[in-house]
């Protein structure tokens, strides 16, 4: 066990945990930030997909021992109310079926449209092919992309 | 199963309670016509909300709370099914609050998620519940104002009399729920629907678009333990004996103990107990015959060549039939096992007490889990409340309570609320998986026409289900025969979205293309001339409508722009009835650096009224996606009993660049509704298939399509 600092989505907490626990279990079970999801644990489909200093990364596979230092942000804490952009285009477009992988798919579109907010097509589909949706809502999730670059220029 | 046609007795219909804080409570006593006896009132004041089940809630005032009866999977019943009542009390979906109902195994007879049945069984009933509820309402707003009540009308959760008089419902609900519940109401025409019919977003979507906890791995409780399970690694395999000095060491691990063939590991986080699962060290031993992918082959091609079928329909003669034949054509096609791969693994809570046993988690068969956990932990069935979660996907596998049971037999040992999750590698290797299944279907061509079918299932543990015989092409063909045969595994299987039919479409709506094409017939028409046939059948075992069947047919030719699309993109055919529903589908394929590509799907379905379109579409739009991903990648093999696939390096699923546009068309009617989770997905593999062999000349009848040719793929 050891003692860690860490600032999620603009607060700071004090955490002590081994070493090698990855940020998710952190999140989930020590902060109870329950929004980022378990998938598979290795990286694979994106359903914990959170922000580290802005860039999208898998939780379920970064230990917190890699983190000091650094600033994540979660889907509690992409808005306040919930009206980001790519939020409220996913709330237009109605995009979930389960809904279980939704807050992944939406912190890498938010990442994503940070670096490139007018991407074709192609860009977008490059951009989501990381995250899985089982319910395979994928035309969907395309849409309210490309509606959420719309918003943003 | 059997006919769905219930008679509903309005007067045990519903049950009506003021509440004491102002509003009213009405319980809908849903599909209560198979229970004889009539419950008597019940005091709302002494019971907590979650002791009832489906019901309507009215404030002062006049803000509606409906209760979703079903489970949510991912199917959006919890958006359409309170959008029936809805309508028929006459309220604005924007004064509508939707909250899951908890589980009543005395009320209810189907508080089920599986064979997109729920739609089509709540129709009637949901609408009355809100038709006699409305009514209610207006008795109570016409003795208010000494008027009939047949000359006040309703807007919007506003009663309004000749007069212009008004009052709103939450002034009179207190009345309301004193009056007698009347028998005969009206259910309205649908040329009146005002919120059946239109697009009504999921009713969770803010949720999920913040993450709040909504599913089953979110639930937490104080004091909670998180268990990983170590279960055999093999199917056939049981426990000798383990060590856990090493798991037991770890800081936060609280109990390490067996239970069956079993090891469950408690700590005091979710990470801690899958890290300390894994230093476990266990024996097993063989108890039953490990089995591998390549028996099975060997065992289900011998079942198809044998005799030892059960017959499940005969019509006519195709042994005549195959005899006089001017030809015969004869193929086999192939699918493996599949797990389900639900993105939320399998969980639960438990907490077994001497005094109650509480259950949380995402079931789709919250009542007959219930029912058996009550068996195993020896305990009066009211000792025990389940409280449905969202799921994060369901597919089948969350009909099967397994690892709810696991937490209640582990929270029963230790004493303590724990629960239970699945890592992706146990949910992949401990799933009840859709089984190994092989066609073989013949057809006899005499004279141009087709004389006989002869299909042969041979499947692992189960086959098809009793309807599925009376499908298309039953009653189309003169001398009809399905038989079915199964090998018994030691590997567990189970429904898989779909279950059968999901690839038997694939087999014979590939099978008619491959008639058509030795017939040198057009694809289509064939099809179509065979559905004459079976117009004005006086066969009652015939499931499907030969006239929707040919509307979805017709309509997919039109909106795909078949056989009029550019010399580059090459089209497949597919149409299919199942789960009450008729569907057609076109896949649109481009050749890409030598490699067949889906670039559009149309689709065009007929499941009567569509209640809600917005969520209907997405369901449709997933059905295809889903079908054309497990085609194209599922598969997984078995060697000595284990699951070779474990996660998802080494399963693939279909990701964002390899999905097509799906373009989602329904045939407008007025006719009662019916599902929608299943029924797009059976016919979307062999409209791929037909139009890769369009596009390659290459012939798919193994699935996954990913393995079935380098000359394709690569």
């Amino acid at each position: 066990m050891a003692k860690y600092k860490l600032q999620v989505n603009n607060k700071s907490y004090d955490i002590e945990v081994s070493e090698d626990t990855p940020i998710l279990w952190v999140l989930r079970d020590h902060l109870n930030l329950l929004g980022t999801k378990y998938g598979c644990g290795i990286g694979q489909c994106g359903a914990c997909t959170i922000h580290l200093n802005g860039e999208p990364v898998r939780s379920c596979s970064l230990p917190i021992s890699s983190v000091a230092d650094k600033s994540i942000t979660t889907i509690e804490g992409i808005s306040e109310a919930g009206d980001h952009p790519v939020q409220l285009a996913w709330k237009e477009i109605d995009v979930p079926q389960c809904g279980y992988c939704q807050a992944g798919q939406i912190m890498t579109a938010t990442a994503f449209l940070e670096k490139n907010p007018n991407p074709n097509s192609d860009e977008i589909r490059d951009a989501m092919h990381g995250n899985i949706c089982r319910c395979a809502s994928y035309n969907r999730i395309e849409k309210a992309v490309a509606k959420a670059a719309t918003a943003n220029s | 199963m059997k006919s769905q046609k219930k008679n509903i007795d309005r007067r045990s219909f519903l049950r009506t309670s003021a509440l004491a804080g102002g509003g009213m409570i009405i319980g809908f006593n849903l599909f209560n016509a198979c229970k004889p006896q009539v419950k008597p009132a019940i005091d709302i004041s002494k019971l907590n909300f979650n002791d009832f089940n489906g019901f309507i809630k009215i404030a002062d005032n006049g803000m509606v709370t409906i209760f979703a009866p079903n489970p949510e999977i991912g199917q959006g019943v919890k958006t359409s099914m309170p959008m029936l009542i809805a309508e028929e009390l006459d309220v604005s979906w924007d004064n509508v609050h939707v909250v899951q109902g908890g589980l009543d195994m005395d009320v209810f007879q189907r508080q089920v998620a599986g064979g997109s049945q729920s739609i089509r069984h709540g129709w009637e009933p949901l609408r009355q519940t809100g038709a006699t509820a409305k009514q209610m309402l207006v008795n109570a707003a016409a003795a208010k104002w000494g008027v009939d009540a047949k000359e006040c009308s309703v807007e919007n959760g506003v009663i309004s009399n000749k007069k212009g008089e008004k009052l709103g419902y939450g002034e009179v609900v207190l009345d309301a729920a004193k009056l007698e519940v009347p028998k005969d109401v009206k259910l309205k025409d649908p040329k009146d629907f005002k919120i059946i019919g239109q697009d009504v977003q999921n009713v969770d979507v803010d949720e999920i678009i913040t993450g709040k906890p909504l599913f089953g791995i979110d639930f937490k409780r104080e004091g909670m333990l998180y268990a990983s399970v170590m279960r055999p690694p093999a199917f056939g395999q049981k426990l000798v004996s383990f060590d856990d000095t090493e798991a037991k060491a770890k800081d936060g691990v609280v109990d390490v103990f067996q239970f069956g063939d079993k090891i469950a590991v408690l700590a005091t986080s979710t990470w801690i107990a899958m890290r300390a699962k894994k230093s476990l060290k266990a024996t097993w031993k063989e108890d039953t015959t490990l089995e591998s992918t390549e028996d099975h082959d060997k065992i289900l091609l011998d079942l198809l060549a044998g005799n030892k079928f059960e017959t499940l329909r005969k019509d006519g003669d195709i042994n005549k039939a195959f005899k006089e034949a001017d030809s015969v054509l004869e193929r086999t096609y192939e699918s493996p096992f599949l797990p389900h791969n639900c993105l939320e693994p399998m969980n639960f809570f438990a907490d077994v007490t001497d005094k109650k046993v509480e259950l949380v988690g995402p079931i789709q068969t919250p009542a007959g889990t219930a029912n058996r956990i009550a068996k195993e932990l020896e305990r009066d069935i009211k000792d025990i409340s389940l409280e449905m979660t969202r799921m994060g996907g369901g597919f089948g596998r969350r009909l099967y309570g397994d690892f709810a049971i696991e937490a209640a037999l582990i929270s029963n040992i230790a004493k303590k609320p724990i629960q239970v999750l699945f890592s992706r590698e146990d949910d992949m290797a401990d799933g009840i998986y859709k089984p190994a299944i092989k066609y073989k279907i013949s057809a006899a061509i005499k004279d141009s026409k087709v004389t006989g079918y002869h299909l042969k299932e041979a499947a692992i543990n189960s086959n098809m289900y009793g309807l599925i015989p009376n499908f298309f092409p039953a009653g189309a063909i003169e001398n009809y025969q399905v038989d079915i045969a199964n090998y018994k595994s030691n590997i567990t299987t189970g429904a898989w979205r779909a279950p059968y039919t999901n690839f038997l479409a694939f087999a014979e709506q590939s099978f008619f293309d491959e008639l058509a094409e030795t017939m040198d017939v057009d694809k289509i028409q064939l099809r179509l001339d065979l559905l004459q046939n079976v117009k004005g059948t006086t066969d009652e075992r015939i499931q499907y409508s030969p006239e929707r069947l040919e509307a979805v047919i017709n309509e997919a030719v039109e909106k795909s722009n078949w056989g009029k699309v550019d010399k580059n993109t090459y089209q497949g055919f597919s149409a299919y009835y199942c789960h009450n529903t008729h569907v057609a589908e076109v896949a649109d394929v481009v050749m890409e650096a030598g490699v067949p590509v889906v670039k559009k799907v149309t689709c065009v379905l007929d499941c009567g009224i569509v209640v809600n379109p917005l969520g209907a579409r997405n369901q449709v739009e997933g059905g295809v996606l889903d079908g054309i991903g497990h085609a194209m990648y599922g598969n997984l093999e078995f060697k000595d009993g284990v699951p070779q696939s474990t996660n998802f390096h080494n399963y693939r699923l279909v990701r964002m660049k390899e999905t097509p546009k799906v373009e989602v068309h329904f045939i407008e009617n007025e006719i009662a509704p019916t599902g929608l989770g299943e029924p797009a997905l059976p016919p979307a593999s062999a409209a791929v298939a037909n139009a890769i062999k369009a596009a390659t000349g290459i012939r798919i009848t193994k699935q996954p399509f990913i393995n079935a040719s380098e000359k394709i793929f690569g």
